[in-house]
């Protein structure tokens, strides 16, 4: 252990741990602001500075260390007047145009500001020039980075795809896409991870608030709302509601407020992919065994971009099942329709999703299935310019008959739920009977690469997890290289799943990824049905339209060909 | 009013002259990756502010300059810009008054030649070319890369073992670079922008003289391939220590009696002792490699009996030819030799007689030093060496110059050799010179040329031609290896181009260079080879490095290693320097900065943890 002073009071902690995480042991706030735990401890913000007795200089507590003996002051006057000068700093280069910024009240270069006081200005702003493709789904603001290199870490060091970049040097060093490239021609995942680690309003989503409410609005159209599993998860965080309460039926209550016609629930589709995926998984089985490749998961479709463009010659190993999004777009425009009466044409099918991913995903077919997809953030927007009293907000029912779910589907949101839902009803389907509804449960939890073993009715079921793009890229090559083989893999881009997805509130705790997985793993627990099979929706979808899993309709409107 | 007075430098001078001497040491310690434009841009606004205004080209040109260089920064450029820029700059060379003006517009012009593409960059992509990462300084400048930061830590510490290990794992010789490593790595020592660089060679020899013996990493699991190295100078030696730790079956193929090549064949005991370079080699041996010594590929083997047997070749056959000065009287029978020559018998403990003789030696190079101090060593009378340029113009390191000459040897300066006098008996009497004089710089050197004075006679018993080595090709050339300007052709990953298998690298394709090139090459050649044998081993090295301290770097003097006193140390061969004292490397570890952790090193290019 060793012994230190901050502040005046005596704390004892482990060698090698850092200033800051001594004075936050004793409840002592030092700022930061480039600042993430493990990934970007670069002290390049210098926001943090300390003063260490003895030494003239400020030093950073992130990432320096505490040393016996050492008498640390997190405020003295040369602290408070160097932390403040440097945010000046960090301000005239940031077009600090806080009334126009998606991140106002939820940024932390604003909050610095105002807790430091910062009321004027010795500086001129300097901001660089700024020509970004505003029609891509993730938009830089070139004049609002505070080159924190947070984006070029998770890229680099989590996701491992290296998007982004540091490019120049001296007074005109920023951050860009690597080699000066257009985003689009880059292979880009749109995993949005950069984003929710932006700590101010530079990395945001395209805004498509406003297409959705020209649909909503216009009187011959009719507006069915999709809200995928992981967005109940996040959507109050802003708002500073609990979990408790900001459950998906207030979040019900609030989108009928905006007045969409129909409100529904992606984790009924997601039930449908995986009757689908889950038949096509058995139907595949014998061709993955002899082969000793496995199937992969569909759903994600950063997941899909990332195959597609790094290990093309394995995206034929991908499930043919569309993802739930997709699924749910394709029956509300077929099934639900002809159910309704109405023309398909007539139907402007919009989805919330956690995701900046499935913003670009409802292209690939030409938006025939989905017409648009809003983040949660945007959804946050949308109750807020609309002046809905979120904590006010009654608890409002899904509407049917796509607006019923089970348990299974409502895992998707987090990394090994996919999985686990399949293997439910996999083994429902070969054995026609329930498992434990718990019996799969080794493929949950927060690491980034899973492995579990099944017997299904006397097969061997070898099946691997993965989340994040790094790991993902590890458990890659290790299939290719003949080093592990598994039968069925669960893939998603985003570390811990969609619970952590690009489309989330911003957050700068990681802790925050437990608690959303919580909630969900808290609603299959208590779903009265957690059987994707046992859907009364899927039931009488498939008796009503599809007729079976893998039919021929469904192989029309549910799959899609992955090339 | 007095007539005259003396002028005093006022506090604003001062402080000036002051500011003077803090730039020098910051342009000194430029990190590498910067944007030349930037910098350019920067030099001509300090070459602004040192223009008088009287004329236009340059209080008026000058000014633009640097307006029209940050157009091309700020992504504002066009090629009609650089047109413009490249008239102006030559508008202000051609007509400035004095060389405040045309000398700023040279080194535009300047730019604009050696930086196009940089130009281009900023112009067509608008951004710069340079790299996005901005390694650290003593790193990227080590051809072969050690972790110095890392090591120097350890030093601190006193973890003398760890810090060996840390080194091996980039560098398998840190005995020999302890002592003679010429290191870059001090060169652009950020360290320079307080006050001097950190002593990084001292630090090394603190460590590995206070290490022990420091055993080396366990091999990898054998592979079943064979691989030939031709030569057991310091690349090969490093080439087949890595190659071994793969777990290859490696099998040096050494000319002479014993490994080591010109460490043990051109520099002598009292800059490398034999019992250290031992200890380096007896360590990459400790790998389980094979030596066949006194084998001479061309001679005793041939390079196709090698190729059936092994699985790959590194060629790393050094330098060892000597060059003929090609002067009158060089084939005399007694009293020439070559610098090559003479050491290699002393490699081979063949050591002569110098008693009494008169010596010269000519060359202005490393190893004209190590032959003039050696001859002192030998017993001879007078040591003279005869240059063409003046002594601030010798390629050899300033310290060796200076250690010569304090031993003795006169440095004969400026003086071109011309043809020897030899007596009847085809024996060397003397050396004739021709007086020089400094002239014209060209390609960056300043030359010689003749100077209106009479030829000048050094009588001497013994002329030693230290001019430079060649490389024995021959045999190389005629089976099929390419060879261009007397070196041996091959890419900048050592293979041969249109010779699968077969690598080359160190002095012989690059000329005499430094043993940390040499190094550096074979680890490149053992990476390539592994790479070509199928196979991806990674050397690592799992040292942990202590933490960097926070505290003030208060300005504080370099600390030399310090030597023996001269007149001691040229009775013998034993070594000349001394180590440090614990107490000055704990202060002279304590001066690095730390740019592994301080600095872009925190977030990008702080350490290559493998390769």
């Amino acid at each position: 252990m060793v012994n230190l002073t901050i502040n005046g009071t005596k704390v004892s902690v482990k060698e090698g741990t850092t200033i800051l995480d001594a004075a936050k042991s004793i409840g002592e706030t030092i700022p930061t602001l480039c600042y993430l735990k493990e990934i970007n401890e670069i002290g390049a913000c210098r926001v943090c500075v300390v003063e260490v007795e003895g030494t003239e200089r400020c030093v950073t507590a992130c990432n320096n260390f505490v040393e016996e003996g050492m008498v640390v002051y997190t405020n003295s006057r040369k602290v408070r007047t160097t932390r403040k000068t440097n945010v000046k700093l960090i301000l005239s280069q940031h077009d600090y145009k806080c009334g126009t910024c998606v991140r106002s009240g939820n940024c932390t270069l604003q909050s610095l500001a105002n807790e430091l006081n910062i009321s004027e200005m010795p500086y001129d702003s300097i901001l660089e020039k700024d020509n970004w493709d505003m029609t891509f789904p993730l938009i830089r603001n070139a004049q609002k980075c505070i080159k924190c290199m947070r984006c070029v870490q998770i890229c680099d060091n989590i996701q491992e795809m290296h998007i982004w970049d540091v490019v120049n040097t001296g007074s005109r060093t920023t951050v860009n896409v690597r080699g000066n490239q257009n985003i689009r021609e880059t292979a880009c995942t749109l995993c949005g991870q950069c984003v929710v680690n932006c700590p101010v309003g530079a990395l945001r989503e395209r805004d498509d608030v406003g297409m959705v409410l020209d649909a909503v609005e216009d009187d011959e159209v009719i507006t069915v709302v999709q809200v995928a599993p992981a967005v109940r998860t996040a959507w109050g965080e802003s708002f500073g509601l609990s979990k408790e309460f900001a459950t998906a039926k207030r979040l019900v209550g609030g989108l009928r407020k905006i007045g969409f016609d129909y409100i529904f629930d992606t984790t009924f589709a997601a039930d449908m992919t995986i009757m689908e995926e889950g038949s096509e998984f058995l139907e595949r089985l014998p061709e993955i065994k002899e082969s000793g490749l496995p199937m992969f998961t569909s759903c994600c479709p950063g997941w899909v971009k990332f195959i597609k463009s790094q290990y093309p010659d394995m995206a034929d190993r991908l499930s043919s099942a569309k993802s739930p999004q997709q699924m749910f777009g394709a029956i509300t425009k077929s099934y639900y329709a002809q159910k309704l009466g109405v023309d398909p044409e007539k139907i402007f099918c919009v989805s919330i999703m956690p995701c900046l991913a499935k913003k670009d995903e409802y292209t690939w077919d030409g938006a025939k299935d989905v017409d648009a997809v809003l983040t949660t953030r945007e959804v946050e927007r949308l109750f807020k310019a609309f002046f809905i009293k979120t904590d006010e907000l009654e608890e409002d029912e899904f509407d049917n008959p796509l607006g019923e779910s089970t348990g299974a589907g409502v895992i998707f949101g987090a990394t090994g739920g996919v999985m686990e839902a399949a293997l439910r009803s996999a083994y429902y389907l070969v054995t026609k009977k329930n498992p434990e509804p718990d019996a799969f449960k080794a493929v949950r939890g927060l690491d980034g690469w899973k492995e579990a073993e099944f017997d299904l009715d006397g097969t061997d079921i070898k099946v691997a997890v993965a989340s994040g793009l790094g790991n993902t890229r590890r458990l890659m090559n290790a299939i290719k290289k003949g080093e592990v083989h598994y039968d069925f893999v669960e893939i998603m881009s985003c570390p811990g799943g969609c619970i952590n997805g690009g489309g989330q509130p911003f957050k700068d705790d990681a802790s925050m990824v437990e608690e959303r997985r919580n909630v969900l793993y808290g609603l299959d627990k208590h779903n009265n049905i957690r059987f994707s099979h046992e859907n009364p929706s899927v039931i009488k979808c498939y008796e009503e339209y599809f007729e079976k899993p893998l039919s021929h309709k469904s192989h029309e409107i549910l799959h899609v060909k992955h090339v | 009013m007095s007539r005259l007075t003396i002028i005093t430098k006022d506090k604003a001078q001062v402080t000036m002259e002051s500011l003077y001497q803090d730039l020098e040491r910051r342009i000194v310690a430029s990190p590498p990756g910067l944007c030349t434009i930037d910098l350019t841009r920067s030099f001509i606004k300090m070459c602004l502010a040192q223009s008088c205004g009287k004329c236009v080209p340059c209080r008026v040109g000058l000014r633009q300059l640097a307006r029209l260089f940050d157009d091309v920064l700020d992504g504002n450029a066009t090629d009609e810009t650089l047109d413009v820029i490249r008239l102006t700059a030559e508008g202000i060379y051609l007509s400035a008054d004095c060389a405040i003006g045309y000398e700023a517009a040279k080194l535009v012009l300047k730019c604009i030649d050696g930086c196009e593409d940089d130009f281009r960059s900023h112009i067509e992509r608008g951004f710069c070319s340079c790299n996005s990462s901005q390694p650290v300084a003593c790193v990227k400048s080590c051809p072969a890369g050690v972790d110095i930061p890392g090591y120097i830590a350890l030093v601190h510490d006193k973890r003398y073992a760890d810090a060996v290990r840390l080194i091996r794992r980039d560098n398998p010789l840190p005995v020999t670079c302890a002592y003679i490593c010429e290191h870059p790595c001090e060169n652009r020592c950020k360290r320079t922008l307080i006050d001097a660089p950190v002593n990084i060679r001292g630090l090394k020899k603190m460590a590995v003289d206070n290490a022990g013996v420091v055993d080396v990493p366990e091999c990898g699991e054998p592979t079943g391939k064979k691989v030939a190295i031709i030569g057991g100078g310091p690349g090969g030696l490093s080439a087949a220590y890595y190659l071994s730790l793969m777990g290859h079956k490696v099998t040096i193929f050494e000319q002479r009696k014993q490994l080591g090549g010109m460490l043990r064949y051109g520099i002598p005991n009292y800059r490398l002792p034999r019992t250290k370079l031992d200890e380096d080699i007896n360590a990459i041996l400790s790998t389980g490699i094979e030596v066949k010594k006194n084998i001479s590929v061309g001679t005793d083997i041939t390079l196709e009996d090698i190729n059936k047997e092994y699985d790959a070749i590194y060629i790393s056959i050094g330098a060892h030819a000597d060059k003929k000065i090609g002067i009158d009287g060089e084939d005399a029978k007694i009293g020439v030799t070559s610098a090559v020559e003479m050491l290699r018998a002393i490699g081979d403990d063949e050591i002569p007689d110098y008693t009494g003789k008169k010596v010269v030696v000519i060359g202005g190079g490393n190893v004209a030093m190590d032959v003039a101090r050696s001859s002192v060593r030998l017993g001879a009378e007078k040591v003279s060496i005869v240059y063409r340029r003046r002594k601030e113009d010798m390629t050899a390191l300033e310290e060796e110059v200076a250690g010569a000459e304090a031993e003795g040897c006169d440095i004969l300066e400026l003086m071109s050799p011309v043809r020897i006098e030899k007596d009847k008996n085809d024996k060397v009497v003397g050396l004739w010179v021709q007086p020089q004089m400094i002239s014209k710089i060209k390609g960056g050197r300043p030359s010689p040329k003749t100077a209106a004075k009479d030829e000048v006679l050094i009588p001497c018993d013994l002329i030693v031609v230290a001019i430079g080595q060649g490389i024995e090709t021959r045999y190389f050339e005629e089976h099929g290896v390419t060879v261009k300007r007397g070196t041996i052709e091959a890419l900048a990953t050592s293979e041969i181009k249109e010779h699968k298998g077969i690598f080359a690298g160190g002095d012989c394709v690059t000329g005499p260079a430094t043993v940390i090139r040499a190094i550096a090459a074979g680890k490149v050649a053992a990476a390539n080879i592994d790479d070509y044998l199928g196979f991806h081993h990674e050397i690592t090295c799992d040292v942990e490095i202590p933490y960097a301290g926070y505290e003030d770097k208060i300005p504080c003097g370099r600390v030399e290693v310090a030597v023996r006193d001269a007149a001691d140390r040229k009775k013998d061969f034993e070594p000349i320097e001394y180590g440090f004292s614990c107490e000055e490397a704990c202060q002279e570890s304590g001066r690095c900065l730390r740019c592994d952790h301080f600095g872009f090193g925190s977030f990008r290019g702080g350490r290559e943890e493998q390769w």
